[in-house]
């Protein structure tokens, strides 16, 4: 055991002292922390819509005058200059629009903006929901229509969603488990292929080496895989570790940063103002104009003990599962591009759930699919983790659990009897029958 | 000192090893020979116990052999081989700590040996900035670190140049003198003799040939001697031998004869130094080399 020991502390140790470690674990909360500067440069680009915006509008078709409203930061005004005095006007000064409404406003073109700069979507948007409804209305009181009492009849119904757990009730933001949900898939999939082949590379590497005989001549070829699948195991671990601090830490700054954003924005914006029913139920709980903010807040609910937890367990035995395949390969073989045909049966089932998790699972997490997907011990590390952001009940949880530990004593009992013998053979050209005659050799 | 007691040892296919015994001295040198693909490195690892016989056991200073032996083994495998990208002072204490030495313990024997062979600013270099006789070093020091009673050396002079073989040869004479058994693998017939104190030949799955080097090239010697002699002579089947070769040179003639039954060399000089005067009487005694061939084309 304290071989094994002296193994995995050199595997660990040659892996993480590895630039390419180093890299890694500084590129991904670098990632996260330029989406946060993508986030806030959005943000900040709202922030110069907060410029009062002035809209003279000429009228000539007599509907529109006067009904037009502010909103937020867009002022209207009725223009007392011709049309073209008024562009004139516009072209000196980047934030006055000139709306110009023919007789005829329902004829293609002849509702138009004028100005110096290009005007952008949100006002775009203002301005044609407005002339819409004064519109609508318009047509309404024309055709007899009470357009009190109709609006009194409009109702705007938005669904909270409440998850009946033994805590009570809870906020199921589904948003977020879609999110988490799809986010695990893919974590496990890649650290379950980076992983696994980190520790097939390390093993063709000792036999091509031929630095093996010298190990197995001082400890026995399972010490050896096992040395090195924990160790690779561990290295992984301290990557997600150092990532989760370092992201961490990087969203309390970024949250500290546009909080203290936040508050200079609302004092110029009008959050009270309501957009006529177009709000989402999100938008609607929270101040308007930090989507940092928003971002922050949707994740807030989610219980991170709990997935982490299982995320950490189910990469672990997953990646146990997957690694000791993985270095039965790696002992078959001479080189790393013999692998193909002994990769192709193991990557399957990986490959399988990780794309029926985007297509079915995350939309389906309480199928019978689901269910049996998240058992069997191949598939169980992404499916599980799709279906745990959504609630899984804890009879499965604990059956998957079994399962996966029955099912990586199983793989590593099984590769380890391929891996002794196959890591001392030479020139052999490994096919199936091959392996399996290794399987059953005596010692 | 190791006892090798009916090893079988059967691959999907063929026997690498039929019922082979052996018997090692403690102290001595001992040649484990025969042609390739003859059994040799199957009967090494088990030694190593990287495989286990399917029949027949081993004894190492009257035990059964287990793991506790492998930490008194120290062996250095024909293919050679150490991790390219790791320090070979880092990669040195981690081979030594794996055969149970302690970590301050193996540095200072690193620091000695790199010393003691010319390597001292190796400590922080990579193997795959070594030339591959530095290599081969390297190899040599992390077979014999540890608390050695026995060393299997599988051509343990291939890749060296022949002052660096030299110096090689030396440790390794050093380390026996200092009680460590030695085992050598190899096909280089000049070694065996000069090194071994016994040997075991091993064709085919099979031992054919075993006991001290000595005896062994006793046991073949055919009562053949070399004379040199200067003086006329002719021979005409009255002598006390049998003619194999007469070589007549301008200063000295060469003959090789073999003893007639029930003579000695005593009879033959009697007969010889009336006639001649003898510059060199010699016995030919067959090397290992030949009878390595005879043996091995024997069986074949």
């Amino acid at each position: 055991m304290n071989k094994t020991l002296l193994i995995i502390q050199r595997e660990y140790l040659a892996r993480v002292k590895k630039k390419s470690f180093i890299l890694m674990t500084f590129l991904v909360p670098g990632l996260i922390l330029a989406m946060y500067g993508v986030i806030y440069l959005i943000a900040a680009n709202s922030d110069s819509l907060n410029k009062v915006r002035e809209i003279k509008v000429i009228d000539q078709s007599g509907v529109f005058a006067g009904k037009l409203k502010d909103h937020k930061n867009i002022r209207f005004s009725t223009a007392n200059q011709s049309l073209p005095e008024a562009k004139k006007a516009a072209k000196k000064d980047e934030d006055l629009f000139i709306l110009s409404i023919g007789k005829n406003f329902t004829d293609k073109s002849s509702v138009r903006i004028f100005s110096e700069k290009k005007p952008n979507f949100a006002l775009i948007n203002e301005v044609e929901n407005q002339l819409n409804s004064i519109a609508t209305s318009n047509n309404m009181a024309a055709a007899g229509i009470d357009v009190i009492k109709l609006s009194g009849l409009k109702s705007n119904i938005s669904v909270e969603t409440k998850q009946l757990t033994d805590d009570g009730e809870k906020d199921s933001n589904l948003a977020s488990a879609y999110g988490i949900g799809v986010a695990s898939a893919i974590l496990i999939y890649l650290s379950l292929f980076i992983y696994g082949s980190q520790v097939m590379r390390g093993v063709i590497e000792e036999k091509t080496n031929r630095v093996i005989e010298v190990i197995v001549s001082s400890v026995k070829p399972f010490q050896l895989m096992l040395g090195k699948i924990l160790g690779v195991g561990l290295v992984g671990l301290t990557q997600f570790l150092l990532w989760i601090i370092l992201s961490t830490t990087v969203t309390n700054i970024a949250g500290k940063v546009f909080t203290s954003k936040e508050v200079a924005t609302e004092q110029s914006s009008n959050p009270a103002q309501i957009k006529g029913g177009k709000n989402s139920t999100a938008q609607t709980q929270m101040p308007i104009g930090n989507p940092v903010m928003n971002f922050l807040k949707t994740l807030e609910g989610v219980n991170y003990v709990y997935i982490l937890s299982c995320f950490i367990f189910y990469f672990l035995s997953g990646y146990l599962l997957y690694s000791a395949l993985f270095a039965a390969v790696g002992s078959a073989v001479d080189s790393e591009t013999e692998t193909q045909q002994f990769m192709f049966p193991i990557t399957l089932p990986l490959l399988f759930t990780y794309i029926l998790s985007f297509a079915f699972l995350v939309n389906n997490p309480d199928s019978t699919l689901a269910f049996w997907l998240s058992i069997i011990p191949f598939t169980a590390p992404i499916a599980m983790m799709v279906r745990i952001p959504f609630g899984v009940p804890d009879w499965q949880l604990a059956l998957s659990v079994v399962m996966m530990i029955a099912g990586f004593l199983f793989t590593t009992w099984v590769a380890a009897r391929i891996y002794r013998v196959g890591v001392l053979m030479y020139g052999k050209k490994a096919s199936y029958k091959e392996l399996a005659k290794w399987f059953f050799y005596k010692e | 000192m190791l006892s090798i007691r009916n090893i079988v040892k059967q691959y999907a296919g063929h026997r690498a090893l039929d019922d082979v015994s052996l018997e090692v001295e403690k102290g001595k040198i001992f040649g484990l020979l025969g042609p390739n693909g003859a059994g040799k490195t199957s009967l090494i690892r088990i030694i190593n116990q990287i495989t286990a016989p399917d029949a027949g056991e081993v004894y190492f200073n009257g035990e059964k052999l287990n793991q506790s032996h492998i930490e008194r083994i120290g062996y250095l495998p024909e293919e050679r081989g150490l991790y390219k990208k790791m320090e070979i002072g880092e990669q040195l204490v981690y081979l030594a700590r794996l055969k149970g030495l302690g970590k301050t313990d193996a540095e200072r024997r690193i620091k000695t040996w790199f010393e003691k062979l010319d390597m001292s600013d190796w400590w922080g270099k990579k193997i795959e900035e070594l030339s591959k006789g530095m290599q081969q070093k390297v190899q040599f020091v992390s077979t014999i670190l540890h608390d050695l009673e026995l060393i299997i050396l599988d051509e343990p002079f291939s890749g060296f140049d022949p002052v660096n073989a030299e110096v090689i040869k030396d440790e390794i004479l050093e380390l026996n003198r200092k009680g460590a058994t030695i085992i050598f693998s190899t096909h280089r017939m000049e070694s065996v003799e000069e090194l071994c104190d016994a040997i075991a030949l091993i064709n085919r799955s099979h031992k054919i040939l075993d006991g001290p080097v000595k005896t062994i090239r006793n046991s073949y010697r055919n009562n053949t001697y070399k004379v040199e002699f200067t003086g006329k002579i002719s021979f005409d089947g009255t002598e006390p031998f049998k003619l194999l070769h007469h070589i007549p040179g301008s200063e000295s003639d060469l003959i090789q004869i073999k003893l007639k039954e029930n003579t000695t060399v005593n009879e033959v000089l009697q007969f010889l130094i009336p006639k001649v005067s003898i510059n060199r009487l010699e016995e030919i005694i067959p090397t290992m080399n030949e009878i390595f061939i005879e043996k091995v084309n024997q069986i074949r």
